[in-house]
């Protein structure tokens, strides 16, 4: 859009303030910030309790009649130092990262072959294919894990961090797949069709043209695949009962909580590490999730 | 460079039959305009041409071998899309050069010919941008510069200039034939825009429900139609078509439109006409054939008088509407001697151009 547009638009903006069109819009944001501020304080409130939590001593935690929501006797690193030297969480973390680069892989490779095929080359029940696919993901795995354990133990991998990636990708794939055959079905026809003119195989039509113009969408399915994987809880609960092959979620609490005794101070700094990878990659990644990479591919 | 040819070929999805039992040949280097109303097989047969659309029975020959059951990357075609088709994450270079790397040309092979390519479009200085970053027009040309690059047997474009804006659409029309003048190779275009039939073509083939009803140069279509579809589809505005009956006059022949009006055949035509007398037809006049009494020389049988119902001025010429027997009729007259709305004009019938139509047939007599 060129610059002149812009400004015009700008002006009209000023403009239109005083009719009222433009009183409609501004109780319209007001009543949009209101609730997203709300909101916004809502699901901010456990997280910030944790970082605050997690800064403090022993003793500081242990006090009923401080402050919880602020730091009062000083901040300290004991809790982390504690938690990186005293407990196994090293060995989850390494654990956990294994396990989700593994499933992650795993599940690109197969979604964005799956989708691909179901999305693209249409054949005989294709459609009903994928939406069987998506049925499968409907089932909860705090259901699907009773037939699984017996699967797991079959193939020898119960109480192994592999068996997790054995069976991750149940949840994953089948979500994945869905969200990448709606990704391929939105990139236009013609452009598989000119790259078979050009003398493109299907093989290389995927690597070479689908899978460059639908990186959004594989960016999106690799974000989810990484986020279940990361906070898996069920699974790991069920197949996993020993501390060297235990993941984050279920190695924090289990550890650090001994009966009826929590360990606050670590259990928080555990989650605060534990949050982090997810966050960072979060933020990594969304800089490359570019909204409209196919524009220009046809009339836009 | 190639012949193409089109032995009845026939596309069915599922009942409906697209396109019905098509002749066609195309010798070397020609440019045909497939043209006709949307749905009437035009698109379809460009597919089966290139490869995308199987041939439900016939034959396609490009250079006097049966393709039928060639994949499109073994025709030695390329193709030019209607919304381009570019690769939005490539280059313009990389765009044009795709069908070549992945056919392994070496690398110096591939710059000379998109460079040349480039300079016959005018795109060497946007070869590095990405289609994003190009205007419609310039898109346009990256995806004829993907078509020429490849040197192919034949082209095919697939209404190429539907989405540009209409100035745009009349450059790049004369692009097209600038670049088809410059890259001697045979071409098919669809498009269903009359205007570019005509200009582009060699030959128009007009098109509709599946058949085609006319194969002819833009001359011999606009002034020879064969069908009352082709006559009234050819033109713009469109052909009047008038009821009226023809009367044995003394030893001419008189094509009456009203109870007013009649008008004679020319003596020309009479003998071809003569088995006529007294039928029911179709009368069809272009209306820049009926216009305000010009040459002196004119016959006056010709002339008669209405009043006009409404009046389009154009800048260069006036349409003036006008109601015969509950029939509309467009004229296309000088802008200085139009009347206005609900006022009298004469106006003068060039017979020398009727055509008479059989109205069950449809078929021009």
């Amino acid at each position: 859009m060129s610059t002149a547009a812009v400004v015009a638009r700008g002006a009209g903006a000023g403009l239109g303030l005083k009719g009222s069109l433009s009183r409609n819009r501004r109780w319209a944001l007001i009543a949009s910030y209101f609730f997203l501020v709300l909101f916004a304080i809502f699901f901010l409130i456990p997280p910030y309790y944790m970082v605050v939590t997690a800064f403090k001593g022993d003793a500081e935690v242990a006090h009923m009649a401080t402050n919880p929501w602020i730091i009062a006797d000083g901040f300290t690193l004991d809790q982390f130092k504690l938690l990186l030297t005293q407990s196994d969480f090293l060995i989850f973390f390494k654990n956990t990262a294994i396990v989700t680069i593994c499933v992650v892989s795993i599940t690109m490779v197969v979604s964005v072959l799956a989708a691909f095929s179901l999305g693209r080359m249409r054949f005989w029940g294709s459609s009903i294919l994928a939406t069987g696919i998506f049925l499968t993901y409907l089932v909860p795995d705090t259901l699907l894990f009773i037939p699984l354990f017996q699967i797991v133990k079959a193939v020898g991998l119960l109480n192994s961090y592999w068996g997790m990636v054995l069976v991750y990708p149940t949840l994953t794939v089948p979500f994945c797949t869905w969200i990448m055959i709606g990704y391929f079905q939105s990139i236009p026809k013609e452009l598989d069709e000119a790259a078979l003119i050009d003398g493109a195989g299907h093989m290389q039509m995927l690597t070479k043209i689908f899978i460059p113009v639908a990186m959004p969408g594989i960016i999106a399915a690799m974000i989810f695949a990484f986020t279940v994987s990361w906070a898996a809880f069920v699974y790991p609960m069920a197949f996993l009962y020993s501390a060297d092959q235990q993941v984050l979620t279920v190695g924090t609490v289990t550890s650090l909580i001994r009966a009826d005794v929590y360990k606050w101070g670590m259990l928080m700094a555990g989650a605060l590490l534990a949050a982090a990878p997810p966050l960072v990659i979060y933020a990594f990644l969304m800089d490359y999730y570019i909204a409209g990479l196919t524009a220009g591919a046809t009339k836009g | 460079m190639a012949e193409v040819s089109l032995h009845n070929v026939i596309k069915r999805y599922d009942n409906v039959e697209a396109v019905r039992s098509i002749n066609l040949d195309i010798p070397d280097n020609e440019f045909v305009v497939l043209v006709g109303p949307s749905g009437c097989g035009k698109s379809t047969t460009l597919r089966m041409i290139a490869g995308l659309e199987e041939v439900t029975s016939g034959d396609i020959y490009i250079g006097g071998e049966i393709v039928n059951d060639r994949p499109p990357k073994d025709r030695d075609i390329a193709m030019v899309f209607q919304n381009y088709a570019l690769y939005p994450h490539m280059t313009a270079y990389e765009n044009m050069s795709f069908g070549l790397k992945l056919r392994k040309f070496p690398k110096e092979e591939i710059r000379k010919r998109v460079d040349n390519a480039a300079r016959i479009l005018d795109i060497t200085e946007l070869l590095d941008r990405k289609p994003k970053a190009l205007s419609g027009g310039q898109r346009q040309r990256v995806a004829m510069g993907r078509a020429i690059v490849r040197n192919p047997k034949v082209f095919l474009f697939d209404e190429p200039l539907s989405n540009l804006d209409a100035k745009l659409r009349v450059q790049m029309r004369t692009e097209i034939k600038r670049v088809h003048q410059m890259v001697k190779t045979t071409t098919v275009y669809v498009t269903h825009d009359q205007v570019e039939a005509m200009t582009l073509a060699d030959r128009v083939v007009v098109m509709n429900g599946g058949s085609i009803e006319q194969i002819a140069g833009p001359q011999d279509l606009y002034h020879r139609p064969k069908t009352r579809f082709v006559a009234g589809f050819i033109g713009s505005p469109a052909m009047n078509f008038i009821r009226c009956r023809i009367e044995q006059n003394g030893a001419g022949l008189r094509a009456r439109i009203s109870d007013k009006i009649s008008l004679p055949v020319p003596a020309a035509r009479s003998s071809r006409y003569q088995s006529l007398a007294g039928k029911e037809l179709t009368l069809g006049l272009r209306p820049e054939h009926i216009t305000e009494p010009r040459r002196s020389d004119r016959d006056q049988n010709c002339e008669f008088e209405i009043t006009l119902d409404v009046v389009e001025p154009m800048g260069m010429e006036t349409m003036v509407f006008f109601g015969v027997d509950g029939q509309e009729i467009c004229s296309r007259v000088e802008p200085t001697s139009a009347a206005g709305p609900s006022e009298k004009m004469r106006l003068y019938a060039n017979m020398d151009h009727m055509h008479l139509i059989d109205p069950q047939t449809g078929l021009v007599l």
